[in-house]
């Protein structure tokens, strides 16, 4: 289950993640991505600085956030009954290696639906600037006891 | 870099097929840091009710961009993708399990040049994502 109380709730901000272009490269080719996504001089040549993350790349600094609403009381997430069921990556502009960023999670919503629970979370991700960077929103559906 | 206006809604501009095995599961916890149980140990999987080692859905939803990435030739160009999981993605123990990925254009604004691609990814004869939709700069 999940306490509706959290609804609104902002957990503090992560600590500084550096995106490293090798950490991109394991991280694409784990999700199937082209040896030419992953090329530094394509990569420049497209205008890039370094090597662009994949765009679910962001589900890393998600899971940051997320392991605070798992370990919080107040949120009694019960995560052995959760299941993924929407994820959303809005970018502003794309995660480049080198980029230092940090993660901020907010509650957007919990709903009732059928003896389940809804949860809706926002994680935005923010540059050394502080300027957005992405998006990430991620719905979880809490199992009911008897579902 | 694909011309916007050679478009057409319902062109299929890329299509592709992934073959997952235990391998791929166990590789993409490690690069994604989710490590549940369920996505390699069958003892735990079948513990919680399911039918079996299940994909990550996040690395179905992974690798079902990727053949838009390759014919945009930038992941830079992806402005949003978002998903909804619908059926797990069973994974035997040996073997492999066979995805499937068309990606289709959908809807185009040819005064922003942003275009919309809708992704079917199949598995088993089933769509195992639901509103799978990108938003890409062309």
């Amino acid at each position: 289950m999940v306490n509706s109380n959290i609804q609104g709730k902002r957990y503090p901000k992560s600590a500084t993640y550096l995106v490293g272009r090798e950490k991109i490269r394991e991280f694409a080719r784990a999700t199937f991505a082209s040896e030419e996504s992953i090329d530094l001089v394509a990569a420049e040549a497209a205008g890039h600085r370094d090597l662009v993350a994949p765009p679910t790349f962001p589900i890393v600094l998600q899971e940051f956030g997320l392991k605070l609403v798992i370990a919080d009381p107040e949120a009694g997430l019960d995560f052995s009954r959760v299941v993924h069921g929407e994820q959303k990556f809005v970018f502003k502009r794309p995660i480049v290696a080198g980029d230092l960023l940090t993660s901020e999670l907010s509650v957007t919503s919990v709903k009732s639906l059928g003896g389940n629970h809804m949860v809706v979370f926002d994680t935005e991700i923010f540059d050394e600037s502080n300027s957005l960077v992405c998006t990430a929103i991620s719905t979880l559906v809490v199992r009911g006891e008897d579902a | 870099m694909p011309d916007i206006s050679e478009l057409v809604i319902g062109d299929v501009v890329a299509e592709k097929n992934f073959n997952l095995d235990r391998d791929s599961l166990v590789r993409y916890a490690g690069a994604s840091g989710d490590f549940n149980p369920i996505h390699y140990r069958d003892d735990v999987a079948v513990s919680v009710g399911l039918p079996g080692v299940l994909a990550h859905g996040m690395l179905t939803m992974g690798l079902s961009i990727d053949p838009v990435v390759s014919w945009l030739g930038d992941s830079g160009k992806i402005l949003e993708y978002g998903v909804r999981f619908t059926k797990p993605v069973v994974v035997p123990a040996k073997g492999r399990a066979v995805i499937t990925v068309v990606a289709r254009i959908a809807e185009l604004d040819q005064e922003t040049k942003k275009a919309r691609i809708d992704l079917q990814t199949s598995f088993d004869g089933n769509n195992v994502l639901g509103k799978s939709q990108v938003w890409v700069q062309l």
